[in-house]
């Protein structure tokens, strides 16, 4: 059986979740992996919860707001662009990969952009195969 | 009232947080007053077997510092829970990890190899590691198994109270022993010794508006004695450390918090905290110009999990081929 790798979507209540509705009331298809988590906004995301993700099993974590300058809380999209490039490099020397964490901007009328989005993420975390976030080596 | 008997145990630290201890004085006389100490290597000449011997929770107090590093800090941590009737997890260490957990970056071979042939001190011209078993003309010597993961002590056993602080500071050790000496103990995993709001809010450093475009280490700048350090671009974990000790880092000595009290109550990850904390600062909204801003900070994981990355969420280095 090939790997289906398990992805935690936190979708922003506004441009994202409504972006992901549309995807499916256009019937667009795309890759089933992402379980998509509402939040009120990408800036509600704590980067704690991505840590949290990955120890409970999780191989890959998608982010998605509104663009920029259109967050419904007018900066709260910005201030994930800066947890999220930290984050980047912190995760970097916890040995996530790159391709496991992805930051999108997707609008409430982009229903197929977020299936684009959500097929690529997942072709690439496919491709680098399973995180070992639950097994611990401690010995 | 029968006299307590209490168990003071080194694991993996330094063994400053018995010198916290110590560090009380005449403190001492009252630890001597109340109870009666079964063991403590540091200061007494109790064996491992006295304790072996002993029932069930005949200890009545076990003060842990440090966390487990290797098979002996296991096999004595998972002992002294038995034998006690309160664990308390004393010290940034036995709490957070501590120190000893950044190795949680490397493996063990890494860890192994850098300290007993690459370091610039070392002459080890056969590249020699140490060997768990060896046997020599006298018989067989057996050494405690180094682990490659550290661990805090509630990871390897269930812990009653922790006691944060690298080390614990003097006068919270006495508030905690005074605690002990009047049976006032708070409810089952609380931590003790410690303050319920953040450093930053005990802090007396006035704080401005802070907007932040470059960060600096301490030994990088010249810096205002009386101003907030995160207000002129200086990483100080105040924000998502635990206050409680005095602000003796950011008041008392003129330096940045480190973070060794360990995340401020209903946190599980004083890092990610942190990350937070310090992203907000950054002033600018262009992801290239706040990418720059970031990649000015040195080694990100060490800085802002200090002491707690062995307690964190993913605890150590990820990798594939090997955890």
């Amino acid at each position: 059986m090939s790997f289906e790798p398990k992805i935690v979507g936190f979708l922003c209540n506004w441009c994202s979740y409504a972006g992901a509705d549309l995807a499916g009331t256009a019937r667009i298809k795309y890759l089933p992996n992402v379980r998509p988590v509402r939040v009120m906004c990408s800036g509600r995301v704590e980067p704690s919860f991505v840590m949290k993700c990955f120890a409970a099993g999780a191989d890959g974590v998608l982010i998605t707001g509104c663009h920029p300058g259109d967050c419904h809380y007018h900066e709260g999209n910005y201030k994930t662009i800066r947890r999220y490039s930290l984050l980047k490099r912190v995760l970097e020397q916890f040995g996530v990969e790159d391709d496991r964490v992805r930051l999108e901007w997707v609008s409430a009328s982009e229903g197929d952009r977020y299936a684009k989005v959500v097929d690529e993420f997942v072709k690439k975390v496919k491709a680098l195969g399973p995180f070992n976030g639950t097994k611990l080596l401690v010995k | 009232m029968a006299k307590l008997k209490l168990a003071i145990y080194w694991a993996a630290g330094c063994g400053g947080c018995d010198v916290a201890i110590l560090d009380t004085n005449e403190g001492l006389l009252k630890i001597a007053e109340i109870a009666d100490i079964v063991l403590w290597p540091v200061a007494t000449d109790h064996k491992y077997e006295e304790i072996e011997k002993m029932a069930d929770g005949a200890i009545d107090i076990c003060l842990i510092n440090g966390g487990v590093r290797n098979s002996e800090n296991e096999h004595m941590t998972k002992l002294l829970r038995a034998k006690s009737k309160i664990v308390v997890a004393m010290g940034a260490c036995a709490h957070q990890g501590g120190i000893p957990g950044l190795a949680n970056l490397f493996t063990k071979e890494t860890v192994l190899n850098r300290a007993y042939r690459e370091t610039p001190s070392t002459e080890n011209p056969d590249g020699i590691l140490p060997v768990q078993r060896f046997s020599a003309q006298e018989g067989e010597l057996i050494i405690p198994e180094f682990y490659n993961t550290v661990l805090p002590t509630a990871a390897v056993v269930d812990v009653d109270y922790f006691m944060p602080g690298c080390p614990p500071a003097i006068h919270q050790v006495a508030a905690v022993v005074d605690i002990i000496a009047k049976g006032d103990l708070p409810p089952k995993g609380a931590v003790i010794g410690a303050s319920d709001k953040t450093l930053c809010d005990e802090c007396t450093r006035p704080k401005e508006d802070r907007k932040v475009k470059k960060f600096y280490r301490p030994h990088e700048i010249i810096f205002d004695n009386q101003k907030c350090f995160l207000d002129q671009g200086i990483i100080c974990l105040g924000p998502a450390t635990r206050g409680g000790c005095g602000n003796r880092c950011t008041v008392k000595s003129n330096m940045p918090c480190r973070g060794c009290y360990g995340p401020a109550p209903k946190v599980h990850d004083q890092g990610t905290k942190f990350l937070s904390a310090l992203a907000s600062v950054i002033d600018s909204n262009d992801p290239a110009e706040i990418n720059s801003i970031v990649s000015q900070i040195a080694d990100p994981v060490g800085t802002f999990y200090r002491f707690g990355l062995a307690a964190s969420y993913l605890r150590r280095k990820r990798s594939n081929e090997k955890n």
